[in-house]
C-alpha cells in the first residue's frame, strides 16, 4: 500500500537524524547541510545532460578493455604467466575456495558492471521531461551496487600484490591494470556529475505508474468483452 | 535547538531511504510503500539493533579463525609454508616495502576490528539511551560507512598472487582457509553498517527534547 505524501513539498527529513526541514535554493555546485548531524543533504549539480552520459560511455569501453585483457603478467626463470581480472577469481574457484571466488567476481566484475550499466540507463531515462518510473527504480538501486563495486580496491590489492611478487619475478602490468586505472578516476567523475534529486523531482511516480498500468489492464480487459 | 524543531517521526512522516520522499503512511500503519519509487517505508529500519548486533557478532567470531588459519600457502622444489595475515605483514616489512606493510596492517588487522568495536560502542549506547557525543557518534558511524570497503585489500591481494603465481613445479602460491573467514569478516561488517540506522542515535535526543518542549 502506497503512502499519501507529505501535504508540504518543501520538506525533508535527515537521512541520518531524521530532523525535518526545507532545503534552500542553491547555485549549481553549492552544498547544504543539516544543522544537527551535518549530514550532505543536496548538491546541485547541472550536469547530467552533457557531461554524465559521455562519462558513462566512456566508463563502459573501459570497463570491457579491462575485463578482456591481461592485468598481470609475470617472467621467472625463463618462464612467463599471466592472469586477467576474472583469472583471479577463477582460480580461487579452482583451489576450492569458492565462495571466496563469488565475492571476487561480485565486487570486481558484476557490481562495477551493474553500477555502469545503471547508471548509463539512467542518464538515457532521465533525459525525457518525465522520466519513467523504472528510472527511480534504477537510481534506488544505484546506491547499492556503488557499495559493492570494489574496483579501486582491488586496484589497491593488485598493486600490493604486484609489488610483492616483483621480489621474486620480473613484474609486467598489461593493458587492464591501466584501464582500470583510468576507470577509478572515470566513476568518481560521473559520481560527482549526477544530482539525484533532480532526476527525483522528474520522474513518473511508482504509484501513477502502478495505477495507469491497472488502468490499461482494465480497459484491455474491458475491450476484449464482447 | 529552538522547540520548532522536530523530526519526522514526530510528525508521523517516514522518510525515503531509496528516493528522500517524505510520506505519511496510512491510517493505523507503520509501513508503508512510497509512492514515488516504491521503497519499503518505516519509522526506522526493521530491527535494525538486533538484525546489527548479529552482524556484528558474527564478524567477531569469524575475526578469530581470519587471523589465526593461513591466508597463502607457498610451495616450493624445498617445502610449503604457510602464512597468517600477521605474518603476511611482517614478511612485508623490509626497508622498502614498510608502506605495503602497513596499507595491509591498516585494511586487514586495524580497519576490521576497528568496525566491529564501532559499531558495538554505537549500538551499545543506543541501548543504553545516551544523549551526549550525538555528533562524534554519527560521524563515527560515516567514517565505519566509509573506510570499511578498504578492508577486502587482503582478499584482491591473496587473490591475485595466487592466480599469478603458478611456476609448478618451482614455485605455487595458493589460498589459505583463513581466506574465508577474512572475507567474511569483510562481508558481515559492511552488512551490519547496511543494517545500522544512524537516526537511532539521536531518537533519545529528540525525546529529551520533546518532554522539555
Amino acid at each position: 500500500m502506497y503512502n499519501e505524501p507529505a501535504a508540504d513539498a518543501s520538506l525533508l527529513a535527515c537521512p541520518d537524524c531524521d530532523l525535518l526541514q526545507r532545503l534552500p535554493n542553491l547555485e549549481q555546485g553549492a552544498s547544504a547541510r543539516c544543522p544537527r548531524c551535518n549530514h550532505e543533504l543536496w548538491r546541485r549539480r547541472d550536469h547530467l545532460r552533457h557531461r554524465t552520459l559521455p562519462l558513462t560511455l566512456a566508463a563502459a569501453v573501459l570497463y570491457l578493455i579491462a575485463n578482456t585483457t591481461p592485468m598481470l603478467g609475470l617472467e621467472a626463470v625463463g618462464r612467463e604467466a599471466s592472469t586477467t581480472v576474472l583469472g583471479g577469481a577463477e582460480h580461487l574457484w579452482h583451489d576450492g575456495r569458492k565462495i571466496v571466488a563469488g565475492l571476487v567476481l561480485f565486487t570486481a566484475v558484476v557490481a562495477p558492471a551493474l553500477q555502469i550499466g545503471f547508471m548509463l540507463l539512467i542518464t538515457l531515462g532521465a533525459r525525457r521531461e518525465q522520466p519513467p518510473s523504472w528510472v527511480g527504480t534504477l537510481l534506488r538501486y544505484h546506491p547499492i551496487t556503488r557499495i559493492w563495486s570494489m574496483i579501486e580496491v582491488m586496484m589497491l590489492g593488485v598493486l600490493v600484490a604486484l609489488i610483492k611478487i616483483a621480489e621474486l619475478a620480473t613484474v609486467v602490468p598489461g593493458t587492464a591494470m591501466y584501464a582500470l586505472g583510468a576507470l577509478v578516476f572515470l566513476l568518481a567523475a560521473i559520481q560527482a556529475s549526477v544530482d539525484p534529486r533532480d532526476v527525483w523531482l522528474r520522474v513518473e511516480w511508482a504509484a501513477e505508474a502502478e495505477a495507469r498500468r491497472g488502468g490499461a489492464r482494465t480497459r484491455r480487459a474491458a475491450g476484449a468483452m464482447p | 535547538m529552538s522547540s520548532a524543531a522536530t523530526t519526522a517521526m514526530e510528525q508521523g512522516l517516514q522518510s525515503c531511504d531509496g528516493c528522500g520522499l517524505l510520506s505519511r503512511p496510512a491510517a493505523g500503519e507503520d509501513e508503508g510503500h512510497c509512492p514515488r519509487c516504491g521503497e519499503e517505508l518505516a519509522f526506522r529500519k526493521a530491527a535494525s539493533i538486533q538484525r546489527t548486533w548479529a552482524y556484528v557478532i558474527a564478524a567477531a567470531i569469524c575475526y578469530i579463525p581470519a587471523n589465526v588459519l593461513p591466508v597463502l600457502t607457498t610451495s616450493t622444489a624445498a617445502g610449503s609454508e604457510s602464512d597468517t595475515i600477521m605474518q603476511g605483514v611482517v614478511l612485508l616489512w623490509s626497508p622498502t616495502g614498510w608502506p605495503l606493510s602497513l596499507i595491509v596492517l591498516f585494511a586487514s588487522v586495524m580497519i576490521p576490528s576497528a568496525k566491529i568495536l564501532s559499531l558495538a560502542y554505537l549500538l551499545v549506547t543506543i541501548q543504553r539511551g545516551s544523549i551526549r557525543n550525538n555528533g562524534q557518534r554519527v560521524r563515527l558511524y560515516r567514517t565505519v560507512e566509509l573506510v570499511g570497503r578498504w578492508s577486502m585489500v587482503d582478499v584482491f591481494v591473496d587473490a591475485f598472487t595466487a592466480a599469478l603465481v603458478q611456476l609448478q613445479p618451482l614455485m605455487a602460491v595458493s589460498p589459505g582457509p583463513g581466506l574465508f573467514f577474512f572475507a567474511a569478516v569483510v562481508v558481515l561488517t559492511m552488512l551490519a553498517v547496511e543494517s545500522f540506522d544512524p537516526r537511532l542515535i539521536w531518537d533519545a535526543s529528540s525525546a529529551e527534547e520533546a518532554r522539555d518542549a
